[in-house]
């Protein structure tokens, strides 16, 4: 099947110039996290180059399920709305061991939020939406572009930027970036140029990723299934997710000694899905992948002006949905910092935290991956009697149910310890601590995370404070907020606790910086100063 | 920190040795290797110190049978 191209090659002036054109900063990769950062910076006013090998939006399916947190970034770049319209909610979860369902868990988010805990969308879809915010960005005068099948073949790394050989189907072509972005992938060629580190864990299995699309399924609700050796699939599992459209996304087991080309033949697949889904079940099979994961981060993402952001920097299980979520996380913390850099705002040094806070969110997502895959897997005869143990005893009794792991969910990392951090006060709800993400809530007219942007925010919760509107050549947003107007419990519940009042200080990232009861302007001065990387 | 009580705290504890023994009768040695599963995460959740538990932990692997 041939498709248009999303970005159709077209050659630029830059291929043209006598001297390598310089931009301050070029993407390569334009896959969900590329195109996240390429639309960030062009929001934050950063110009931006995006380059990628290809012309098109995701071959397959790939990552469908896109958590709350990630949601709310996209609100924030202006394009939460139609993913959120287009996607899958669900909130249903069950668990089959054997022929049995053992239980059934639900999701559904505490009220007061905006979004969703998750929503499944095909990446392709994903994609789309983020290529055509990219596009309005463009047509209103932003600086940003993209580049169709231009693939980067050299690299160049020297103090103050990066010397970058593009190839092109009209040749070669020289180019200069103040900052690269690698956000390439897993097999990341940036990385493999460089010579970088990528170790960690392979688990030897491979699994077997179907969509079909099914008309007319009545009696296969939207929810998430997990089965734990079912008789379609002995000694193996399953699991079973609804996308748009009719799609449903089919993930077996196969175990480790396998023929990876002999089983993603369609004769070979067919009959596997057809023990699954039934003999009468009309489907069609339309996209098909066998993979084997692994777990593994680079040691730093951050390498003089090339940062590594996505699967290029990490990899884990898809179980968990903690990918493409975690590597659209990483731009969210990284995009504000760059531009404060970039435009001489904050001291390079502030790129430190950007590994500092995603190395330790990488760690703890590749912590959670291993324990699902080990629990799904289990590695020894004695962690299978556990882990037997924990399902047969999960069907009569609560006590065990918690143990089940069948992939633990993405939720947003909290940057405990971060050098950015600053002062805590202990009255206040632990939830939204320093470091912490902000957590959504209705406020009169709206919702809190929608009357945030890409700025700093003060927010003072019930107390009448005057900050300055500029501090450290930053713009401060002050919002002034009461808790009893509408949705006051939430924000009562979520900022203040049994405090009468708070003052925040919240980090362009939406994560909160520092807090206190009582308004201080030399601390507050100083609270920003850290967050931006100028105090020890 | 609860401490792992590592006193004799069972009542007539020939009954219950009998009566733990007696839960294994008949049973191949797979059905009570998980018999002894469950029975061990029934009474990791009752206890549910996380504290008390990891004493437990290091207090069994310490003590290794030595043929």
């Amino acid at each position: 099947m041939t498709r248009a191209p999303a970005y159709p090659y077209i050659r630029s002036k830059d291929q043209d110039c006598a001297t390598p054109a310089r931009h301050p900063v070029v993407v390569v990769g334009a896959g969900p996290v590329g195109l996240t950062a390429a639309i960030d910076l062009a929001i934050q006013d950063v110009p931006v180059l995006l380059i990628d090998d290809n012309d098109q939006v995701s071959h397959g399916s790939r990552a469908i399920c896109f958590a709350k947190r990630q949601l709310e970034i996209f609100d924030r770049l202006g394009c939460g709305a139609p993913m959120v319209e287009k996607g899958v909610v669900w909130n249903l979860g069950k668990v089959f061991f054997d022929e049995r369902q053992i239980f059934e868990f639900n999701l559904l988010p505490e009220a007061g939020h905006h979004r969703p805990a998750f929503i499944n969308l095909q990446q392709y879809y994903l994609e789309q939406f983020l290529l055509e915010r990219l596009r309005a960005l463009q047509a209103a005068g932003r600086a940003v572009e993209i580049r169709g099948r231009n693939r980067l073949v050299a690299l160049s790394p020297a103090a103050d930027g990066v010397a970058l050989t593009i190839e092109t189907p009209d040749g070669p072509y020289e180019l200069a970036a103040d900052w690269l972005l690698a956000c390439d992938g897993a097999a990341s060629p940036i990385r493999t140029k460089l010579g970088l580190d990528f170790v960690g864990r392979v688990f030897e299995d491979n699994f077997l990723i179907a969509d079909v699309v099914m008309e007319e399924t009545p009696d296969m609700p939207v929810e998430r299934r997990f089965w734990f050796d079912p008789p379609f699939n002995r000694g193996q599992s399953a699991l079973l997710h609804k996308q748009p459209d009719n799609v449903w996304r089919i993930d077996l087991q196969l175990g480790w000694n396998i023929d990876k080309a002999e089983q993603s033949r369609p004769e070979n697949v067919i009959p596997r899905l057809r023990a699954f889904l039934g003999p009468d079940a009309r489907f069609e099979l339309e996209w098909v992948s066998i993979y084997t994961f692994q777990c593994r981060r680079m040691e730093r993402f951050l390498h003089g002006r090339v940062i590594f952001a996505g699967d290029s920097a990490h990899q884990v299980s898809p179980f968990g949905a903690r990918g493409a979520n975690s590597g659209i996380a990483d731009v969210d913390n990284l995009i504000w910092k760059l531009k404060l850099v970039q435009k001489g705002l904050a001291p390079a040094s502030l790129l430190e935290s950007y590994n500092a806070e995603r190395v330790a969110a990488a760690q703890e997502n590749i912590q959670h991956s291993t324990r699902s895959t080990d629990f799904i897997t289990p590695k020894s005869e004695i962690s299978r009697i556990f882990r037997d143990a924990v399902l047969d005893l999960a069907e009569p009794y609560p006590a065990t149910r918690p143990m089940v792991n069948s992939g633990r969910l993405s939720l947003p990392t909290t940057y405990e310890g971060s050098p950015l951090n600053g002062p805590d006060s202990a009255n206040l709800p632990a939830n939204t601590r320093p470091g912490a993400p902000m957590m959504d809530a209705p406020l009169a007219q709206g919702w809190l995370l929608e009357a945030l942007d890409a700025r700093f925010h003060l927010i003072s919760f019930n107390c009448k404070v005057e900050p300055p509107s500029h501090l450290h050549g930053l713009d401060l947003h002050h919002i002034a907020l009461q808790t009893d107007a509408d949705g006051g419990d939430y924000l009562r519940g979520r900022y203040l606790g049994t405090a009468k009042a708070a003052i925040y200080l919240v980090r362009p990232d939406q994560h909160i910086a520092a807090r206190w009861e009582n308004y201080d302007a030399t601390e507050l001065a100083q609270a920003l100063a850290r967050a931006i990387g100028r105090e020890p | 920190m609860t401490k792992l009580n590592l006193d004799a705290n069972i009542l007539r504890p020939d009954d219950f040795y009998a009566e733990l023994i007696a839960a294994h009768e008949g049973l191949s040695k797979a059905e009570s290797d998980a018999l002894n599963a469950r029975l061990i995460l029934l009474l990791a959740n009752h206890i549910g110190d996380r504290q008390v538990l990891g004493q437990a932990l290091a207090a069994a692997r310490k003590q290794q049978h030595k043929a």
